[in-house]
């Protein structure tokens, strides 16, 4: 196996508030990943310093290439698809102007009218509502509208920053379940960030775990879930 | 009833130039939440080039689409060189770049062409409209050009994937490069696009209010009086806003005793500012609800 992600000693900072103290981790190609940890441990400001949202130090390679120093837009066209925290829908435009956004940097007018399509019938609710402002969709459609759009990139990489957040827990499970499909139907590698370990633990492959900016335990999901002492201390079931 | 149609078509005419400045002012607004003071000045430093071209020889439609690509690059230079670097001041200095901006075109343009009130030229002619007296060929022109205008950038915005990307900039910045789009270059290309519809609005105007340095000061007024009553946050909103001041404008100007044409601008002025009391985001704006 390829390993797709590389980060090597990952330093972020806001301000003079030093956020991440030296992180290190890597996602193989066609994984899935998940990084865990309670509030303030630094998942999403992991996930924002890979696209550069952030001011870091460290090194952050994908596909051998280092992503430092570029720009958040030109670090997307790697393929890399974040789904931030809060779902950064385009409220007042329509459900399918933002499928229509995720894919702004292709050129391939007829493979983006196919993925609509495509996006469709994963998402079957989102074609009812194709010409809706997606503003007002429910919290659960538009985590899926933001899954949608970032899929519409066709990236190698999607970043998810907690996509449970907020959910019902059976729209949760829904959406872990498409997630699922994706990563190995699609061949999309994914590192989801999420505060509900015990779903994250079922779907991934690898984790790591986060706390005040270090990565503190990591290993394969499965034995994580199954360490009684590790899930008592520091994912809290 | 002919005066009235006839004010009525006036205020069409001379509102589709409020409309175009308003949009101007509001498309800058989106991109960067501040209101460009210097809009006017800009459109009138468009328009002396646009007369310089035709002095030195070139015909009216030549020299138009001339200022107009000019206008569109100086738009981007000035954003790239003074507004760039203050996107991440203060209101203030903002606000202080727009007023140094304002007064260093308002003076150069007296420098190069000085503070005389020059003729400018209407390629439509001032006869009555299809034999018509209610209005003339060049106020009739004003509605053309302006609407042919609107129609094209609500194709542009609602259907080139430039458009939609320009939207998307503007409406959500951090979700815009999250999908791949360079935010910063469509700032610079709503100031291109404001410069240019502004050039527009201050070549069919400059007839009207002749051409001087100081052409545009009412005109601009006018245009932020439309903006804010359609709702900043709505280039819909702004255009409609400009069509309503223009004819309103003209109907108090006619119909109030006393009011006349001195009169007009106050009235004006008060009608937007009770309009907002009532609705303080204006016609169409959107509130904003934060939570706290």
């Amino acid at each position: 196996m390829t390993t797709l992600l590389n980060v090597k000693d990952l330093r972020a900072y806001y301000g003079q508030v030093q956020a991440l103290h030296g992180l290190s981790f890597s996602l193989n190609e066609g994984s899935l990943v998940t990084l865990l940890g309670a509030n303030g441990a630094g998942k999403t400001t992991t996930l924002r310093a890979i696209c550069n949202m952030v001011r870091s130090t460290g090194a952050i390679e994908f596909e051998g290439k280092p992503l430092n120093n570029r720009s958040t837009e030109s670090i997307v066209r790697f393929g890399i698809a974040h789904v931030p925290q809060g779902r950064g829908t385009f409220t007042t435009m329509t459900v399918e102007e933002n499928l229509q956004l995720g894919a702004i940097t292709r050129k391939d007018s007829a493979g983006i009218v196919s993925d609509i399509e495509r996006m469709y019938a994963h998402f079957p609710v989102l074609k009812q509502r194709h010409t809706q402002v997606a503003g007002t969709l429910s919290g659960g459609e538009q985590q899926m509208l933001a899954v949608a759009r970032a899929l519409m990139l066709r990236p190698r990489l999607m970043l998810l920053d907690e996509p449970s957040f907020g959910l019902a827990p059976l729209v949760v499970r829904d959406l872990f379940g498409i997630l699922g499909k994706i990563n190995r139907e699609d061949k999309v590698s994914i590192l989801v960030v999420e505060q509900n370990a015990q779903l994250a633990l079922e779907l991934a492959d690898q984790a790591y775990v986060i706390e005040t900016g270090r990565i503190v335990m990591s290993g394969k999901a499965k034995d994580i879930a199954n360490n009684e002492e590790i899930r008592k201390s520091y994912l809290g079931y | 009833m002919e005066l009235f149609t006839n004010q009525v078509l006036a205020g069409i005419a001379t509102g589709a130039i409020y409309a175009c400045m308003a949009l101007a002012v509001v498309m800058i607004y989106q991109a960067i939440d501040h209101l460009n003071f210097a809009q006017g000045e800009m459109a009138m430093f468009s328009t002396f080039i646009s007369w310089q071209l035709m002095q030195w020889g070139l015909s009216y439609w030549a020299a138009f689409l001339m200022t107009l690509a000019f206008s569109f690059v100086a738009g981007i230079a000035i954003e790239r060189i003074l507004f760039k670097p203050l996107a991440k001041a203060p209101v203030l200095t903002n606000v202080a770049g727009f007023i140094a901006l304002f007064a260093i075109i308002n003076s150069s343009a007296g420098l190069i062409w000085d503070f005389t009130i020059k003729q400018y030229p209407t390629p439509f002619g001032s006869s009555p409209f299809l034999g018509s007296q209610l209005i003339s060929t060049h106020q009739a022109g004003m509605i053309g050009v302006t609407v042919l205008l609107l129609l094209g950038l609500y194709f542009f915005f609602q259907y080139t994937r430039i458009g939609l990307a320009m939207r998307a900039a503007a409406s959500v910045p951090e979700s815009a490069r999250l999908v791949g789009i360079n935010t910063s270059w469509m700032i610079a290309l709503g100031w291109g696009m404001a410069t240019a519809i502004g050039s527009i609005a201050g070549m069919l105007i400059a007839p009207v209010v002749f051409l001087e340095p100081n052409m545009m000061g009412g005109v601009l007024i006018y245009g932020f009086a439309a903006a804010v009553l359609g709702g900043l946050s709505s280039p819909f909103g702004a255009v409609v806003g400009g069509f309503l001041v223009g004819v309103f404008e003209n109907l108090a100007g006619t119909y109030i005793p006393g009011v006349g044409n001195e009169l007009k601008l106050p009235i004006a002025l008060a009608l937007i500012i009770s309009v907002l009391v009532v609705k303080p985001a204006g016609l169409f704006g959107r509130h904003i609800v934060k939570r706290v």
